[in-house]
């Protein structure tokens, strides 16, 4: 039985499942954003598999290229992210989201 | 007829108004801080200016030539169509005479004033509404058209019923000062329907000369050919058409000749001005058109000059609108000698004098004039008989003098009447002042009965009253003698009466008047100022006035020196004044009527003479001196000294006859009561009726209305509060139920969104999955 596209994508489904859940029953917002990266990482796994095996050709590197920016995107995003949660954390000595529900602090 | 101008001529209205505008704007202020002397100076030196440059006009005038007119135009009042009316004054022969008593009487009277208003509360108010009586007096007779003349005729009667009711404090005299505005209404409506009249029927010209004139309007044109087709249906000569046509005949010439060339031709369409409407007059054919309108069936002029007529009769209380004068004797008695004797009553004289040019065209008029002047004269002599107020003898006697002058201008002798007038304003204000005097040396005493005497406590003021009673009556040589017996001549000699016998009739009644008035003018002197005096105590007590001079009012004594020296300045003129028209039948040169007769020359072929002969005439001179002196010899027997006891015995009389004859008359043939009963009370019944139709027709509609706007606007109220207002809360209270439900999904938590957008995305992919399929 050799690795094709399939097993990539079960991967990557089983990633962003859990990446979801992470994101839905977490309440800390950090562990929401590694939920996120999680997402992330399951989408650009996809991208790589259909870029390596789908119907575009090995010969083509959209696929890759395209998961090398996301990479770069989260690194950013994780950034800006944790700099927002520090600024939550200063604002409501938390970073629970069930109590961070006041838009106005 | 040529004009002069005279910039002057303004002053003569205008320093009268000067001082009426000072007393009344100013006056009060100054009286209070300066007393009388601010008042009376100048209220009294004004009047003096206009008589000064009425002097001046009247010397100018003299020195004008025959027929000039003295004019001043101050500006345009109004232009309509083709009427134009100027704001302008003239002086001719016939206001000059006019305007001269009234400057030289009315200033006397605002001397003798001072003397007589002395102390009274509203100085300042008396001089002002005196001020500006004389104002408008002055406006009334040197009007160059109707319309000026308009206004001082309204102006007059405003002043009237401010004096009449100057003591308005008691009910009495507001009420004669209304009674006397509103009787004057009356003839104003007549007044003014006149004007109206008579400028509608003189633009009644044949369209031809209208054309030849050129330059005016062509709808003034197409109103006359609609006025001469009225007039052509009764083109066939009328009663008095033939007469006129022979007149035109030989007048044309003349007057194509007299007046100047540039003006004969072109008269105006119609006018309001009296030398406009003399020389549409005066034009042969324009004249003929207008004689020949018909309204309602009567002569144009005939109708015209009835309506003045009407005017007249308000304003110079005749027959049957007299009733207002008797009642004016409420206001102050330097009030009743100017306006009520001297000079406003005789504005209606002046009336029909300035318009001689139409009442000489018609003897229905006429003959209308001098009978209703004829029966007035007798009917007030008749009242004045019996009464025992002073003044109240001395207003009949006002309004029967007024019937001698209309019975003069009714037969077309218009010098005579205007003579009369101005005898009569001498000897008239002097009875009247003389009165005044005596009311005010008897403490505002008026009643006859409770004088007496006064000969000799008051002697200036007894001869001056005497010596104008003698001119009334008629006395030979003095002033009314020359008057009266010229009005009794005219009326007697007239040949333009409709009157079966000519002018006899009216010659009777007049004669009847006379003999009346000789009566009770005596009558009033002898019980005023002979015998003894009468009171200041209890009736009947005739030897205790001594015992009692000291106390209470105390014994009347002689008025003041500016009073008497009035009175003796009119009665030196009610002895002389006459001689300004000495009879012609005596050889004597008759200033006056010379000097009226450039005035009266349009209408003089007109006015026809019953040739009844010197003898005739001579033989009626001598008939009213014997009528003169048997009213006097009559009351000096009756009421000198009080000792007759025949008055007292015909009062007490229980013959029904006497008795029934003495209260119609004492009670004034009861036409006060009959005016009550029938004009007043049918105005106020007529007025009750209205009201009642008012509160509950009119009333009731409006109401009903209102009721039925309200229940609609109940409804309207009903569905805006319920179905409109109900529809906006509906979405209102939807869109906040929606709001409120709807922010159940706005948590504000994370975890929530997530979840919905994970299953949005779910459902998305599900539903993209079913329909690939």
């Amino acid at each position: 039985m050799s690795i094709g596209l399939g097993h990539y994508l079960v991967v990557s489904g089983l990633l962003f499942s859990l990446g979801l859940y992470v994101l839905i029953t977490r309440k800390n917002a950090v562990a929401m954003l590694m939920g996120v990266e999680l997402v992330l990482n399951a989408a650009l796994l996809n991208m790589v598999a259909f870029s390596r095996l789908g119907r575009v050709g090995p010969d083509k590197l959209d696929g890759q290229v395209f998961a090398l920016f996301g990479i770069v995107l989260a690194a950013a995003e994780a950034v800006v992210a944790l700099a927002l949660v520090l600024q939550l954390y200063r604002a409501f000595r938390s970073v629970d989201t069930t109590e961070t529900t006041d838009l106005k602090g | 007829m040529h004009l002069v101008p005279f910039p002057l001529l303004a002053l003569i209205p205008l320093f009268p108004l000067l001082g009426a505008a000072y007393c009344g704007l100013v006056g009060c202020g100054l009286f209070k801080k300066y007393g009388e002397g601010a008042i009376h100076w100048p209220a009294i030196l004004l009047p003096w200016g206009s008589f000064v440059v009425t002097l001046i006009a009247v010397i100018t005038l003299a020195g004008a030539g025959h027929g000039a007119v003295l004019h001043q135009r101050l500006w345009d009042w109004f232009r309509i169509g083709s009427l134009s009316v100027d704001a302008a004054f003239q002086i001719d022969r016939l206001s000059a005479v006019m305007c001269l008593v009234v400057t030289f009487v009315g200033s006397l009277i605002h001397v003798y004033s001072r003397g007589y208003m002395k102390g009274d509360a509203s100085y300042w108010r008396f001089f002002s509404n005196l001020n500006l009586f004389m104002f408008s007096m002055l406006v009334l007779v040197l009007g160059d058209n109707l319309l000026v003349m308009f206004v001082g005729w309204e102006g007059v009667g405003l002043c009237s019923y401010l004096l009449i009711g100057f003591w308005y404090r008691e009910r009495k005299n507001a009420a004669a000062g209304m009674k006397a505005f509103v009787v004057n209404r009356v003839g104003d409506y007549g007044f003014t329907l006149g004007v109206f009249l008579l400028f509608w029927g003189l633009a009644a010209a044949p369209a031809s000369l209208l054309r030849g004139q050129g330059g005016e309007p062509v709808a003034a044109a197409a109103v006359h050919e609609v006025a001469v087709g009225h007039g052509e249906v009764a083109t066939s000569p009328g009663e008095h058409g033939a007469p006129i046509g022979e007149a035109a005949g030989e007048h044309g010439a003349a007057v194509s000749h007299g007046t100047e060339g540039s003006e004969a031709g072109r008269t105006p369409v119609s006018s309001v001005t009296f030398r406009d409407i003399e020389r549409i007059m005066e034009d042969p054919a324009r004249r003929d058109a207008v004689l020949n309108q018909k309204v309602l069936g009567f002569g144009l002029i005939t109708l015209v000059c009835l309506l003045f007529f009407v005017g007249a009769t308000g304003k110079s209380a005749q027959l049957p609108l007299y009733v207002w004068l008797p009642d004016a004797m409420a206001g102050p008695t330097p009030v009743s000698a100017l306006i009520h004797a001297a000079t406003m009553v005789t504005a209606g004289v002046y009336m029909v004098a300035r318009l001689h040019f139409l009442f000489a065209y018609s003897p229905v008029a006429m003959t209308v004039v001098a009978t209703v002047g004829a029966l007035t004269a007798l009917f007030a002599a008749t009242i004045g008989l019996f009464q025992y107020d002073i003044k109240k003898v001395l207003a009949y006697s006002t309004v029967s003098q007024l019937g001698f002058m209309f019975v003069a201008v009714g037969v077309g002798a218009y010098w005579v009447g205007i003579f009369h007038l101005v005898t009569h304003a001498f000897f008239k204000a002097c009875l009247f002042l003389g009165s005044g005097s005596v009311i005010l040396g008897c403490h505002h005493e008026q009643d006859m009965r409770k004088m007496g005497g006064l000969r000799k406590l008051m002697p200036i003021t007894a001869v001056t009253y005497f010596v104008s009673a003698c001119a009334i009556a008629g006395f030979p040589f003095f002033s009314g003698f020359f008057s009266k017996d010229e009005i009794l001549w005219k009326a007697f000699d007239s040949g333009n009466m409709l009157l079966p016998g000519g002018g006899i009739i009216l010659w009777v009644l007049a004669a009847t008047a006379a003999l009346c008035t000789s009566f009770y003018m005596f009558r009033s002197y002898y019980m005023t100022f002979s015998g003894t005096y009468r009171g200041a105590q209890g009736h009947g007590t005739h030897d205790a006035h001594d015992a009692h001079g000291g106390h209470g009012h105390g014994l009347p004594k002689e008025s003041p020196r500016s009073m008497t020296w009035v009175l003796a300045i009119l009665g030196g003129l009610a002895v002389v004044g006459g001689y300004i028209g000495l009879p012609i039948l005596w050889g004597l040169p008759n200033a006056f009527e010379t000097w009226l007769e450039p005035i009266f020359e349009g209408s003089h072929h007109l006015i026809h003479s019953a040739e009844r002969g010197h003898g005739a005439e001579w033989g009626l001179m001598l008939f009213s001196v014997v009528i003169a002196f048997s009213g006097f010899f009559l009351a000096r027997w009756l009421y000198k000294d009080a000792k007759s006891p025949i008055p007292g015995r015909l009062l007490a009389s229980r013959n029904g006859l006497v008795q029934g004859f003495h209260r119609v008359v004492f009670n004034k043939y009861y036409v006060d009561e009959a005016y009550q009963a029938s004009f007043v009370n049918g105005t106020v019944g007529l007025s009750g009726l209205l009201s009642w139709f008012d509160r509950t027709v009119i009333d009731g509609i409006v109401n009903l209305a209102g009721t039925a706007g309200r229940f609609c606007s109940g409804i309207q109220g009903w569905i805006d509060a319920n179905i409109v207002d109900g529809a906006v809360n509906l979405v209102a209270s939807l869109s906040m139920r929606a709001g409120r439900s709807l922010r159940k999904v706005q948590t504000g938590r994370i975890q929530n969104y997530v979840l919905g957008l994970t299953a949005g995305a779910v459902v998305l992919v599900v539903i993209g999955f079913l329909l690939k399929w």
